[in-house]
């Protein structure tokens, strides 16, 4: 019998984005060891709210954000630690992306790039979340006038979802892998609020189908759709940064009729395999199953055109 | 609580010469004058759930109004639901419908349309945050009773007695439902007096809206976000200081 030597890599960017900490997708997402984190975990700037409802908090927040080198550009980052309150945003966490965004117009990097890992709104400090929101989509779009595409990246174990599902809606760009989930209302949400007969939220094979990265590709509600690796969103994130479009009439009137076709075309669909039918893929039932090199095969043969309007 | 000021009442004290706001589906848009010039209206009536119809139509309302120039007010009357939660919704990717809808409202006021929010029933969720929220202005009329959730399930998302949250609202605003709440964060700027005409209120908030978001210094003020501002202050603080040791050792002893 031959014995070979498992092959488990100890290289940063081959490592699973799923299963890795905001921390580590930062570290190889970007150039070695060029991360230089703002306010950082050291200085203890934790939630003044959640030890009311008795809850540990984080050094962090579960928000990190900073500098770093993409392929030797300077670039603003943030990353949200999915596995501290599901990612939500309460008043620190969401300060400190506001504050990276105004910081962007400052000093100008060639983007900004955004991890979502992320359930919505923190709802121990709902007020202070919802309103950090809206200050973070007013500066994205203020840092996209201002010419510096804002990338957003999907691919972690919290998905995106609620309020972060909008703010990503706000990006330039969208990097999503297979787990990647992007919504606004999630579904234990909707099964709670309407039943289970309207979504239930234990069958594992619709959520994935109705919000997860490769229907959000085929949809166009996702401009690249990559392997859960932290190499693969490095990769698309560089690709990106060209590509994104400028915030301005011309590119939101370019939207307004992609929404405008895009309901007129599949607005009586109940299901995802109905959408991937319509678009042309012959065994839509085999799309959950398809690697993701089949699945960029499957991209490359369909007759749609790039989604770019966001 | 008081009561909220129905639609027909509060366009008659915006417009008493008369308007051509219509709704429909729970719709707001139309238009009518304002002072010197003309005011146009977009929104949503009856707290209706806002899902991916209404966000496209209230969008191409807003875009319109860009596309024709000229520096027109938008004013955003909300009385709605959350966002309209169902499996097709999502399907479809409300989410982008939804970002759209704020994009536009973004657009329109960085391109000289000043935007202004009317708070005067309900909102809540996804649709506060793509209509009023987006607005550079948010302003409310007593009554109005913005909310991210509402107690009862905030108590089952939290497993806290519901008694246990209805004291804690008390005594802190920043996770419970309410007006004075969301004034205490710095999200609703203003409060209007519904005894007084509205057109010249509307006016003069106009006239005094800030060119930057002001909402985290307005937090801090009131209390109800009171680190949100100094946070994204030293963020952009640490931003701008040059780049330090690190990097002058990786210039100096390149591999090292």
């Amino acid at each position: 019998m031959d014995w070979k030597p498992v092959a488990l890599s100890a290289e940063p960017r081959d490592q699973s984005w799923y299963e890795a900490s905001a921390r580590a997708r930062l570290a190889g997402l970007l150039d070695v060891d060029t991360f230089q984190e703002f306010i950082g975990p050291e200085q203890r700037q934790m939630s003044p709210h959640l030890p009311l409802f008795a809850l540990p908090r984080a050094f962090d927040d579960g928000m990190i954000v900073g500098r770093g080198r993409l392929d030797g550009r300077d670039v603003l980052v943030a990353a949200q630690e999915g596995r501290f309150m599901g990612g939500a945003f309460g008043e620190i966490h969401g300060a400190k992306l506001v504050g990276l965004l105004r910081a962007a117009l400052a000093v100008k990097p060639a983007a900004v790039l955004i991890l979502f890992d992320t359930g919505g709104v923190r709802l121990q400090e709902a007020n202070a979340g919802e309103t950090a929101i809206a200050e973070i989509m007013r500066a994205i779009t203020q840092v996209r006038a201002a010419g510096i595409p804002v990338v957003g990246l999907i691919g972690g174990r919290a998905g995106c979802y609620g309020g972060g599902g909008l703010i990503a809606g706000t990006c330039a760009h969208l990097v999503i892998s297979e787990g990647g989930r992007l919504s606004v209302s999630g579904p234990e949400v909707i099964e709670t609020n309407k039943g289970a007969e309207e979504f239930d939220s234990r069958d594992r094979a619709l959520v994935w189908r109705t919000m997860g990265g490769k229907h959000r590709r085929l949809l166009g509600a996702a401009d690249a759709f990559v392997a859960d690796t932290i190499g693969a969103f490095r990769e698309a994130a560089l690709a990106a940064i060209p590509e994104a479009p400028s915030f301005d009439l011309a590119t939101l009137e370019a939207e307004q009729a992609r929404l405008e076709a895009r309901l007129e075309r599949f607005g009586d669909t109940r299901d995802a395999t109905e959408i991937w039918g319509r678009l042309g893929i012959n065994d839509p039932a085999a799309v959950p199953s398809l690697t993701t090199e089949g699945f960029d095969a499957l991209l490359d043969s369909l007759p749609e055109g790039s989604h770019h309007a966001r | 609580m008081r009561d909220k000021m129905p639609l027909d009442t509060l366009l008659a004290s915006l417009f008493p010469a008369g308007h051509a706001v219509t709704v429909a589906d729970g719709l707001i848009s139309g238009e009518g004058p304002l002072t010197d010039g003309r005011l146009a209206v977009i929104g949503i009536d009856g707290d209706t759930a806002l899902g991916l119809e209404g966000a496209c139509f209230l969008a191409g309302c807003v875009l319109d109004v860009v596309r024709a120039g000229g520096g027109r007010p938008i004013l955003v009357l909300i009385d709605s639901d959350s966002q309209r939660m169902s499996r097709r919704d999502e399907l479809l990717g409300l989410n982008e419908y939804l970002a759209h809808l704020a994009k536009a409202l973004l657009l329109a006021d960085a391109q000289g349309h000043p935007t202004i929010g009317l708070l005067y029933g309900h909102s809540a969720a996804g649709a506060f945050i793509a209509t009023a929220l987006a607005t550079r202005v948010l302003a409310a009329l007593p009554g109005a009773h913005p909310s991210v959730m509402d107690l009862p399930s905030v108590a089952r998302v939290t497993k806290l007695p519901l008694e246990t949250l209805q004291d804690m609202a008390r005594s802190t605003s920043v996770f419970a439902p309410g007006l004075d709440n969301m004034v205490q964060t710095g999200a609703v700027q203003a409060t209007l007096d519904p005894g007084k005409p509205l057109g010249p209120q509307i006016a003069a908030l106009i006239a005094d809206s800030p060119a930057v978001d002001t909402r985290d210094a307005l937090g801090r003020e009131r209390g109800g976000r009171p680190l949100a501002h100094d946070i994204a202050a030293q963020v952009v603080r640490e931003a701008q200081v040059v780049r330090g040791a690190q990097d002058r050792v990786m210039r100096e002893a390149p591999g090292a």
